[in-house]
């Protein structure tokens, strides 16, 4: 049986006594967008980063329950193996404001230590700034330092920093919420092309833009899974009551 | 305008002007022993003066060699020991910052800045002269490190904590490991701040004498060897000025234009490269 | 590829550990370092407060020829020159507090007065020594000629004169900081109702900031009562105590500090060296206790 890229099982996450993630349960195939959404503070973005293993830096976090890709558990993995296969893009661009462009996509390879050829390296550089529509922005000028970059490219870079470690999975926390409608179209049309390699969970607070982008959708409200359905389904007939509310703007 | 009105409004230009008076007053002080030093001193400086060690009493000529051999070897002593010191311990205090080691750690830097020079070099004197049986440049050293750490650890920490944590967060995210993120995300990062602290308190000791003056205790000849009494530039001053000799005071006055050229120069190196620095990051 | 990354990932967890725990160790030290000191200064005073007691403390005679300790001369002396170079410092450090907080925090006249009192507090205390026997001595020396009393030159004025210069910066870096803090609103309210700007700097501004100022003065007194060089330089040395407060304050004195400067290394005996490790053992104590209730406000202060 070929298992899920990642499958959750009455996982639970707490910070400190607030139990934020509460027995979710679900399983997600490879090569897809899944969104998942939800009011502020339902624990999306925390169980994101329980996937990649960040929560647990927090002070006063823990989980329980179990977490798997493919078929090893996460948390019985080495957490820097765990970041290799699991990638991450966050709300604000942050490449590194002391590298270039060119250190910035491997950066993941250099400040880890991970030494190989040239020829090797530039071959990596320029294949991840191609997945990420960057390449002929920057390709001139690729060891100057990234400030010059607008919002829309930071973000793009920091989603080649991630595909250069050939990941399976892709985590995006609410990655256009900083950026410019233009940059943030140019970054959902990404999403489309980068799924025939990777599996995207993107988190957002932005309803329209979950049904958008993604094929299917996961609802968190109040730390529970409440629903997790085709995109198209959810929005057209949610199962569940609260999903309903939520979509028909009852709250946000 | 009514009179009362107008008595009001003087009153705060009076006011105004004697604020002004007063702060710019200070400024002549200032100028004064700027220029006075450098009227005696610069004169002494020549090739001979900065080669040879001091002449014996009675001869003329003879140099401050080995006061400027000593506080080199006495001030990079101090640097190899606090700065590796003071970083690793600012990085341990603005990454931990609740702790109670945190707490307490931060509460002795507090305490390190404000205790009295001569005091350290009092201590420093039964840590190390005492057990080595003899004054040393090591000795001096040490007492000058234990002044420099609080300004490499204050500043080291503040740079740090200004930092976005964005920029950790990246990092781990690619599977970078802690050390590696504080080593060579976060350190390079905040280098501009760490370095100024770090010249900041080389600033401030390369004109400390009173730690050396039981430590180091100073010596008329040239000597590399740490082991032994070792010269420094302030020291030479403090013996020579207060000595009765004409010739001598000449050798502090070279030494006085020295060390002042020196801690003025590295003050304002200090200055350019944080503004230089800080505008790009 | 994904085995060498594999390999290195678990010999880097090791690293994280050790690199952990030197972080701790290197605070840690800290700790050892402060308690260490306080230790030692009160080991080696043992056997003078073994012998001497606490009326060594108010002794007036300090004659280690004949093997009498008493520690008042010092402390007077140290308290003359701190408190005078305090009070005389005090209008200047608050003027520039004021100029460079209030009346023109930017610009470069700003600058170059912030640039100058940074100079001042960089200038090593030996070489304000070296000048003030030169320069300020003669000067203050016809001085005491002029208004008839012993025109020794050095004394506890002259230093606290030099001692005043010293000092200045500290209050008045402090003080400009915390007059920049006060936030406009507060200002504005005032000024809406017609107040001169002289007015709102006393009703507003130093009301405001009056704690957080007091602190500086306190950190400029902890930085006045530990300088060692310039005083020693200055002061004249002598363990006697005046006859009047006239001569006491114009003729020669001592410090705590430059008493330890100038008598340790001579100190042959046991008792006499230990004498001079308990004036600096109050020296420790009376300064960390001054610098940690000033640096207590400051933060109470800022955190409002």
């Amino acid at each position: 049986m070929e298992h899920s890229v990642i499958s959750a099982s009455n996982f639970n996450a707490w910070f400190g006594d607030n139990h934020a993630v509460k027995d979710v349960s679900i399983k997600i195939e490879k090569n897809q967008v899944i969104a998942v959404m939800g009011p502020s503070g339902c624990g999306k973005t925390t169980f994101l980063r329980c996937i990649n293993r960040m929560h647990e830096l927090i002070p006063g976090a823990r989980s329980e329950g179990s977490l798997k890709l493919y078929a090893d558990d996460v948390y019985t993995m080495n957490p820097i193996y765990v970041r290799y296969k699991i990638g991450m893009v966050f709300q604000r661009p942050n490449p590194f404001p002391n590298l270039s462009i060119y250190d910035n996509v491997v950066a993941g390879y250099k400040l880890n230590g991970l030494k190989m050829p040239k020829a090797e390296m530039d071959h990596i550089v320029q294949k991840s700034l191609t997945s990420a529509a960057l390449w002929n922005e920057v390709k001139d000028s690729l060891h100057q330092k990234g400030t010059f970059l607008s919002g829309g490219q930071q973000q793009r870079l920091c989603i080649a920093r991630a595909i250069a470690m050939e990941p399976e999975v892709i985590l995006f926390d609410e990655p256009t919420s900083a950026l410019d409608p233009i940059s943030t179209s140019s970054i959902e049309a990404l999403f489309h092309e980068l799924k025939a390699n990777y599996t995207l969970i993107i988190v957002t607070h932005n309803m329209q833009q979950a049904a958008r982008v993604s094929d299917k959708t996961a609802f968190f409200y109040l730390g529970e899974l409440v629903e997790f359905d085709n995109t198209r389904q959810m929005f057209t007939a949610p199962k569940d009551k609260r999903t309903q509310n939520y979509i028909t703007g009852r709250f946000s | 305008m009514d009179a009362r009105l107008k008595l009001r409004n003087t009153k705060s230009i009076v006011f105004k002007s004697i604020i002004i008076f007063l702060a710019f007053v200070i400024t002549l002080p200032l100028i004064i022993i700027l220029l006075y030093i450098i009227k005696q001193g610069v004169t002494q400086v020549n090739w001979h003066f900065l080669t040879h060690i001091p002449a014996p009493v009675g001869e003329t000529g003879g140099g401050i060699s080995n006061a400027l051999l000593g506080s080199v070897i006495i001030v990079a002593l101090s640097s190899l020991i606090a700065i590796p010191v003071g970083i690793l311990a600012g990085i341990y205090l603005s990454e931990n910052a609740t702790t109670r080691l945190a707490y307490y750690a931060g509460l002795c830097v507090d305490v390190l800045q404000g205790v009295p020079s001569i005091v350290v070099g009092m201590v420093v004197y039964f840590w190390v002269v005492k057990p080595l049986g003899t004054f040393s440049a090591l000795s001096g050293s040490v007492a000058l490190a234990i002044m420099m750490l609080p300004i490499v650890i204050r500043s080291t920490e503040q740079t740090l904590k200004l930092l976005p944590d964005s920029l950790k967060e990246a990092a781990l995210s690619l599977g970078v490991p802690y050390h590696r993120v504080i080593l060579k995300v976060i350190v390079p990062c905040g280098f501009a701040g760490i370095l100024s602290g770090i010249m900041l308190s080389v600033a401030r000791i390369i004109g400390e004498t009173a730690p050396l003056l039981f430590t180091a205790f100073g010596n008329p000849y040239l000597s590399a060897a740490i082991t032994k009494p070792m010269q420094s530039l302030p020291l030479l001053i403090f013996n020579y000025a207060t000595s009765p000799y004409d010739e001598w005071h000449n050798l502090a006055w070279g030494a006085s234009f020295i060390l002042l050229m020196f801690v003025l120069l590295l003050n304002i190196f200090t200055k350019l490269i944080t503004r230089k620095w800080n505008i790009q990051l | 590829m994904k085995h060498k990354r594999l390999d290195l990932s678990y010999s880097q967890m090791k690293w994280e550990t050790v690199f952990k725990r030197i972080l701790w160790i290197m605070s840690a030290v800290l700790l050892v370092l402060v308690i260490g000191i306080l230790i030692t200064l009160i080991i080696q005073s043992m056997p003078s407060i073994k012998a001497l007691g606490i009326k060594y403390l108010w002794g007036k005679v300090w004659d280690p020829v004949n093997n009498i300790y008493g520690a008042y001369p010092f402390l007077i002396g140290t308290l003359l020159t701190s408190f005078t170079a305090l009070i005389i410092s005090i209008p200047f450090s608050y003027a520039i507090a004021i100029y460079l907080g209030e009346y023109n925090p930017k610009g470069w006249l700003s600058n170059l007065l912030k640039n100058t009192i940074e100079l001042i507090a960089a200038v090593p205390s030996v070489i304000y020594g070296f000048w003030g026997l030169s320069v300020l001595v003669p000067i203050i020396r016809s001085f005491e000629t002029k208004i008839g009393v012993a025109p020794y030159g050095v004394g506890v004025f002259t230093s606290s004169l030099v001692l005043a210069v010293m000092i200045i910066p500290y209050a008045a870096s402090l003080g400009t900081s915390l007059i920049r803090m006060v936030p406009s609103p507060l200002k504005e309210g005032a000024y809406a109702l017609g107040a001169t700007r002289f007015e709102v700097i006393r009703s507003v501004i130093l009301p405001y900031t009056r704690s957080g100022l007091f602190a500086g003065i306190l950190l400029s007194l902890g930085r006045a009562l530990g300088e060692t060089m310039a005083v020693a330089m200055l002061i004249g040395n002598t363990s006697a105590i005046a006859h009047s407060l006239k001569d006491a304050f114009f003729g020669p004195g001592n410090t705590m500090a430059s008493v330890i400067a100038n008598e340790f290394t001579e100190a042959d005996h046991t008792v006499y060296l230990s004498a001079l490790i308990e004036l600096g053992l109050v020296l420790f104590f009376v300064t960390v206790v001054i610098n940690l209730i000033g640096k207590r406000i400051i933060t109470k202060y800022t955190n409002n």
